[in-house]
């Protein structure tokens, strides 16, 4: 079976969920061996370099590149992440290969793959021929289960040769904003859309949030608005999120927001409108104006907890 | 300060999209274009660069004789002066677009180099995220993608980029290539004198070298609908012990 090296990404030496899909995937073309940089647990070929203190695009760039020149894979893939992406494109660019970003299936044909890829966002799909004697793909997050990996492979360890140039992109500041639940972490995600009204309409999908241990988000017109940051955006051009249950509150559910939550296990919508998308896409909805709606969700979430 | 703004035209997709009959590309006849959102935003942030800093604003687009519609908008915000590189239309690879790009972007700073060259994360229409790295190395540039924040001084860019739980910072030496992300800043809209400077500006026109790529579109199609049957709880705030069992069904109580 042909090669398969996989990047993944780790959260202080634990494989992320998303690499886990990304080494599924890799798994139903061919025989996979994970690569990181340092230790992810996975096992595998492990980058290191003094010079690698913390993320640097263009110099793990690099050294895939060298690891692809001494080890001649069938393929490289990563999970379809802003870093994932990123890297792979450097890749892709250093060894003049084209890059198949965001798949969802791959089939062998040949010497070439047969791909489905997301475009707008996952709205729509294309299938493609990708013909290069490395293939390059990054996997579209959530486009199947990780499958659970076995034991951690053998470690190999690889030590590029890097210059000054190499690493000069890199992270020189980090800041810390949230602690705990993020939008991408959270379990579940109450989300708002124009017809919350104001900024301070978000004041109870707060409230609510809080008691169940979820994050909030909101639609593009609410960011664009001014009435929440654009870090809050779930959708195509903000973050991608697959929570429990994503709670879309007053959201009329256009493709560009849908495209970024359909990853949801389980979707309620709160809407006036009963014909609005985001309602008929819902697994569950409340027909009727959010407010009053949220207050005594509130209230019943506080009595329970309160009686238990 | 010399910025190149490179942009994408791409149909503003409405709530359903379809397909022309041989699935290659958006039936655009009952839609308008655009440029993408992570674009529109980048050359609103070339602007503002300009208008600190000083300096000029070049847009450049790679795409049909029509694209010129969305060089005039640059035009119309503030761009000083736009590049075409005509294609026949039909869908170019990311290889073969940064290739054709490349090659122009060395003719032009034949008179001198870009400090900057800005591009948006990833086209909204194919979404490749491989463009402006690619470019980038041919240049033998600096580059980082993925970016809300940027500030520029003589010899840097310091650019910001958002994480799950904060940001992280890069600063890379000029002369650079930057992606930027939606929220880097809120466009502008284009003002009537605006609009009427960028009607009677030159767009300087010319074919893109065809190079092959390595990726190939065969069809689009859209993707099955999953489910149709929604579970009404109920109406108004008497849905609320409902939405409960719901969320302790779950567990998330």
């Amino acid at each position: 079976m042909s090669r398969v090296l996989v990047f993944v990404e780790d959260d202080d030496g634990v494989v992320t969920e998303t690499s886990l899909q990304a080494l599924t995937m890799a798994a139903t073309i061919g025989k996979v061996e994970a690569v990181s940089v340092g230790t992810s647990g996975m096992g595998g070929w492990q980058i290191e370099h003094a010079m690698l203190t913390d993320y640097a695009p263009a110099a793990i760039g690099e050294a895939l590149a060298q690891l692809v020149g001494a080890e001649m894979p069938a393929a490289v893939m990563a999970a379809g992440t802003e870093r994932g992406n990123e890297v792979m494109a450097h890749l892709g660019a250093l060894l003049d290969l084209p890059l198949a970003a965001n798949i969802t299936r791959v089939v062998q044909s040949g010497e070439d793959w047969k791909l489905t890829r997301v475009r707008w966002g996952g709205s729509l799909l294309e299938e493609c021929t990708l013909t290069a004697a490395v293939k390059l793909a990054t996997v579209a997050l959530h486009s199947v289960e990780a499958a659970p990996q076995g034991t951690a492979s053998p470690i190999t360890v690889f030590t590029p040769e890097l210059t000054d140039a190499h690493i000069m992109t890199r992270v020189i500041e980090r800041v810390t904003l949230t602690e705990g639940i993020t939008l991408t972490t959270a379990p579940v995600v109450v989300s708002g859309g124009r017809g919350v009204g104001s900024p301070e309409g978000f004041g109870v999908l707060e409230e609510l949030a809080g008691l169940i241990g979820g994050a909030v988000g909101c639609s593009r017109v609410v960011t664009n608005s001014g009435w929440r940051p654009h870090s809050d955006q779930v959708g195509q051009t903000g973050t991608r999120v697959a929570p429990n249950l994503y709670i879309a509150c007053g959201i009329s559910g256009a493709i560009q927001h849908w495209v970024g939550m359909m990853a949801s296990k389980t979707v309620l919508a709160i809407n006036t409108d009963a014909e609005a998308p985001m309602v008929t896409k819902a697994d569950y909805a409340v027909i009727g104006d959010l407010h009053p709606i949220l207050n005594a969700i509130v209230a019943e979430v506080k009595s329970r907890k309160g009686s238990t | 300060m010399k910025t190149l703004v490179c942009v994408k035209r791409v149909p503003a997709p409405g709530a359903r999209i379809n397909l022309t009959p041989d699935e290659k590309a958006i039936d655009a006849r009952h839609l308008s274009f655009t440029v993408s959102p992570h674009e529109e935003c980048a050359v609103e942030e070339a602007i503002r660069l300009k208008e600190k800093h000083g300096g000029t604003v070049t847009v450049m687009t790679l795409g049909p004789a029509d694209a010129e519609e969305q060089l005039r908008y640059a035009l119309s915000v503030g761009a000083d002066e736009a590049v075409l590189l005509a294609t026949d239309g039909a869908d170019w690879d990311p290889q073969a677009t940064a290739a054709a790009l490349t090659a122009r972007i060395k003719e032009i700073e034949g008179s001198g180099a870009f400090d900057l060259i800005l591009f948006g994360n990833e086209s909204a229409d194919s979404g490749g995220y491989q463009v402006g790295i690619r470019i980038a190395h041919a240049l033998g540039r600096p580059v980082i993608s993925g970016i809300k924040g940027l500030e520029v001084d003589d010899e840097t860019v310091t650019a910001r980029r958002e994480t799950d739980s904060g940001s992280e910072v890069y600063r890379l030496s000029l002369p650079a290539v930057v992606a930027v992300k939606e929220g880097i800043n809120l466009p502008r809209y284009p003002t009537l004198p605006g609009r009427l400077k960028a009607k009677k500006a030159e767009v300087i026109s010319g074919p893109a070298s065809a190079s092959p790529g390595g990726l190939f579109m065969d069809r689009l199609f859209t993707p099955p609908e999953q489910k149709s049957v929604t579970n009404i709880l109920g109406r108004g705030p008497e849905a609320a012990p409902a939405v409960v069992d719901l969320l302790e069904e779950l567990g998330l109580m």
